[in-house]
């Protein structure tokens, strides 16, 4: 008998029904009686004071119901960092300044969204345009126009790590490199774009449906932009399309639904456009990297320093994670003795940038995976040996940071070594480069200040023995209802057809961070084992004295059946005894409670997991054209509760980080993005996608429910290193820029050539 | 001033006003009821309001409703027969091919279409079939799997 009956099976999603039918209802396809639709005015000055906003003729135009500015606010400024007031720096409707092309003025609400979008022509807005800064190295200078009032040389704010002695350790290295990088920035695409519909009625409440990661954060964000109190405010999360770190901050869509409700007292629906989404939502963040490593002639890593200076663009939103992030994970997944990190975010007139999948580390790993490869290149050590070599193992302490506890890390370079033999001899201009990772398994900093439990859930166990599972827990397309319902059934001993979850709804659901950083399957998962392990408790106590069973045994549930554990063939009905215990409990649902804060766990992560990836890339010396031919994973994240849902994980994020590293980019010309539609900002499609395996290991985290931890957002590290790694491998050119486009190529390649021929 | 459109959707006709502008995918979604279509850009790039429109895939975004009078169109709701799914839904179950399930029902339209016109593609054709939608979740190849399955005939229609 295996030892589990439902983690670990290949199962449908219990959404899949809903979503191969057409029949899920996204925000996107919500209409209520007496709907308006909003439409939003963005600036198009990348710098500007607003004088004055003039909606009168706007107002006037038949069908339009309601015109909003700053005025109609109550004046807050907000962020998600509320900890930190001075970050919390984001007005969304502006009143007095705009710092990007795309922040919002005013927003309209009208019988249809045709009408709206008139009405915005109609909206005339005074700008005095001020100097803008665009580039994060130019913000820091003296003369650099000032973004944010006493925000001096625009240093939206700075982080430094650093333990054991760098400056002395460098003197004793045999061989030291400097190299310097840029990240570019990517957009998240989430094929449903922002939405809210906002409903507010008489009796002063504010219902909201929306695609978010977090309907909790929203709730308290909300509650901080409009003055009502966080009960007077629902928010509920349909089945939504797609996240990616895109959306669990307060948006303009969100926002400018709930105010405009709050002034007509009819529901109000704002869809972002795909342009919207690509110039007036948050993005991935551009990084400069300037790395000093240094090593023995053995390889063995004795330093590394670190200084990074991101473009913030207009305002806070997750950047300062991300600027921790990016050094903190600068040093994985090796154990540097002596490291260093400074970090500075700039404020720039752009779009501004914030959390996206992988949250800083996709960045740190393409620096710092390219720049391993090239120290083994220069001391003559095969890739695999030197990361063998300095690799994390389970048990490391990184010094006054983190404790990691599983660690699979040198297993996965033994699969990705043979992967690589098994390989052969490559065909000429083909190359295999190879890139190791670590990521968290969700944050534990309480930035967001939230009292709650970081993730809660209640189990209530009916008379049919069906079981409602309640949580706040926010499934994006990640799966996370899959994967929890999976968890309470394995607790709770039922099948997964027993289980029906209700999910990130404030109304009924108790608080949950939501889904970003990793962390719904090891944190919610923890509290959904609980709460199940309380319900199964509650059934047990009935169940022992229904049967009458010595004190030293213990009773267990599987497979709906309740059992000795010690005596498996002495058992009865699980769902006779949940019936008597109802009756026993004067007809009171079984409801179980469990919640999950991480304590003494750092400030970091409870758990991280780790992999290697090795990609193949088939260069065209001519023409720098390129083609990913395959990219092999090697991963490790736990007990793996979910099969298919990691595979999707897997290979979903081979398609956002080939992206990354490959052909996503958002060139702009003073401030404005250049690309903002799915046509001209390049994907990868499915002739684009490379074939992908998985070669998972066994690793058993102690923190995980089940000993799981996280899968999936740390896929999105590896894979620009591995094609860095690869190109170079394949026709020897170093691109230090993401993206590595066939262009870079083209001219790296031209310009080798140049220098072979002087020589 | 409103057109008349006569057009068949999952095989039921329908007798609708339209404004001359309107895109068919306006019509499915806000006159129809018919949301499984979804929208994910306004230039035609993203395949999501993928249906089939006399048996073709279109992107019911780049074409007027009008363009579509007295066709037969056919959206994911007309897939399954009653509570008994298609084939093709049956391995995008089976196989995970779908997370969000934004883009599902246009994959599911373009494999169909595909199916249709050759019921025996290669990987390379699967590919080319959905190369006009965009997926930011799966990577396509557990929609690729999915769709070989069909192919390689393990999922019966049942009659």
């Amino acid at each position: 008998m295996s030892k589990y009956s439902v983690i670990g099976t290949r199962v449908h999603r219990v959404d899949g029904p809903e979503k191969i039918t057409g029949s899920a209802k996204y925000t996107f396809d919500l209409v209520l009686p007496n709907m308006l639709y909003g439409k939003i005015l963005r600036s198009p000055h990348p710098h500007a004071k607003v004088l004055k906003i003039d909606t009168r003729k706007a107002e006037k135009l038949i069908g339009v119901k309601g015109v909003v500015t700053g005025k109609d606010t109550i004046g807050k400024k907000q962020g998600i960092w509320r900890r930190f007031p001075e970050l919390c720096d984001e007005e969304i409707l502006c009143r007095k300044k705009v710092r990007y092309i795309g922040d919002a003025v005013a927003a309209v609400a009208a019988i249809d969204e045709d009408t709206a979008e008139e009405a915005l022509d109609l909206i005339e807005v005074e700008y005095e345009t001020l100097p803008a800064v665009f580039d994060p190295l130019e913000a820091i200078a003296e003369e650099a126009p000032q973004i944010h009032e006493g925000v001096e040389l625009n240093i939206n704010i700075n982080r430094h790590i650093e333990w054991g002695d760098v400056d002395e350790a460098f003197k004793k290295c045999d061989h030291i490199r400097e190299d310097q990088f840029v990240c570019s920035s990517q957009a998240h695409v989430c094929m449903e774009t922002h939405d809210a519909v906002a409903s507010f009625d008489y009796g002063g409440k504010l219902t909201m449906w929306t695609s978010t990661q977090s309907s909790y954060y929203i709730q308290r964000l909300l509650a901080d932009m409009t003055g009502l109190r966080e009960g007077d405010i629902r928010v509920i999360k349909p089945p939504t399309g797609g996240g990616f770190g895109s959306k669990f901050e307060l948006d303009s869509a969100q926002f400018c639904a709930a105010i405009l409700s709050m002034k007509l007292c009819k529901p109000v629906k704002i869809v972002l456009s795909r342009e919207e989404e690509f110039t007036a939502t948050k993005r991935r963040t551009p990084m400069y990297y300037f790395l000093k490593l240094g090593a023995k002639k053995d390889g063995t890593l004795l330093a590394k320093e670190v200084r990074v200076i991101t473009e913030g663009g207009a305002y806070t939103g997750m950047g300062a994670t991300a600027l921790y992030l990016t050094g903190f994970f600068s040093s994985f997944p090796y154990k540097y003795p002596n490291y260093r990190y400074d970090g500075y975010r700039a404020y720039t007139n752009t779009a501004p940038t914030s959390a996206m999948r992988g949250f800083g580390a996709p960045q740190s790993t393409f620096v710092g995976e390219s720049q391993l490869d090239m120290m083994a290149d220069d001391l003559g050590i095969d890739p695999i040996e030197i990361r063998r070599k300095n690799g994390m193992t389970p048990n490391y302490e990184v010094p006054g940071q983190a404790y990691i506890q599983s660690c699979g890390l040198h297993q996965c370079l033994d699969k990705i070594e043979e992967h690589i033999k098994q390989r052969g001899k490559l065909p000429p201009n083909h190359g295999i480069g190879v890139s190791a990772y670590g990521f968290m398994s969700g944050g534990i900093f309480n930035w967001f200040d939230t009292p709650y439990a970081f993730s809660s859930a209640i189990v209530r166990v009916n008379i049919d023995g069906k079981v409602d599972l309640f949580t706040g827990a926010c499934d994006v397309g990640q799966g996370s209802d899959t994967t929890l319902s999976m968890i309470c059934a394995e607790e709770l001993g039922v099948k997964l057809d027993d289980i029906r979850i209700h999910s990130a709804d404030t109304g009924i659901c108790p608080p949950d961070l939501g889904a970003w950083g990793s962390r719904e399957t090891l944190m919610n998962g923890n509290a959904v084992k609980r709460a199940a392990a309380d319900a199964k408790n509650q059934l047990l106590e009935f169940a022992a004295a229904k049967m009458g069973i010595n004190i030293v045994h213990d009773l267990d549930i599987r497979d709906c059946r309740v059992y000795l554990a010690d005596r498996p063939e002495r058992g009865i009905s699980y769902y006779d005894v949940v019936k008597e215990a109802i009756r026993g409990k004067d007809g009171e649902a079984i409801i179980g409670r469990g919640h999950y804060t991480p304590h003494r766990k750092g400030m970091i992560s409870p758990a991280y997991s780790f992999g290697v990836q090795a990609a193949e890339v088939e260069v065209d010396p001519e023409t720098g054209r390129y083609e990913l031919i395959n990219v092999t994973t090697a991963h490790e994240s736990g007990t793996v509760i979910n099969p298919v849902g990691i595979e999707g994980q897997l290979e979903g994020a081979i398609m956002m980080a080939g992206g990354y590293g490959y052909c996503e980019d958002q060139p702009m010309d003073e401030g404005k993005i250049l690309n903002p539609s799915i046509a001209d900002y390049k994907l990868i499609r499915s002739l684009d996608m490379p074939e992908t395996k998985i070669l998972e290991i066994d690793t058993y985290e102690p923190e995980g429910p089940f000993g799981a931890k996280e899968a999936g957002e740390g896929l999105t590290n590896p894979t620009a290193g591995a094609i860095a790694n690869a190109v170079y491998k394949a026709v020897g050119v170093r691109i230090n820029t993401l993206p590595i486009t066939p262009e870079k190529v083209f001219r790296a390649l031209r310009e080798k050539e140049a220098k072979k021929k002087k020589k | 001033m409103k057109k008349e459109l006569k057009l068949t959707v999952n095989g039921q006709p329908y007798e609708v006003y339209v404004p001359p502008k309107t895109l068919l995918v306006q019509v499915l979604r806000d006159q129809l009821g018919l949301t499984g279509t979804k929208r994910g850009c306004s230039d035609s790039s993203c395949g999501a309001c993928t249906v089939m429109l006399n048996g073709m895939a279109v992107k019911s975004c780049s074409i007027l409703a009008l363009q579509a009078n007295g066709a037969e169109v056919r959206t994911v709701e007309g897939l399954a027969k009653g509570a008994e799914l298609a084939p093709l839904q049956k391995a995008f179950l089976d196989h995970g091919a779908f997370q969000c399930g934004f883009c599902t029902s246009g994959m599911l339209m373009a494999s169909t279409a595909l199916l249709a016109e050759n019921p025996k593609p290669t990987k390379e054709q699967i590919k080319e079939g959905i190369d006009g939608n965009i997926c930011r979740c799966t990577g396509y190849n557990s929609i690729i799997r999915a769709v070989t399955a069909v192919v390689k005939g393990e999922y019966k229609e049942e009659k």
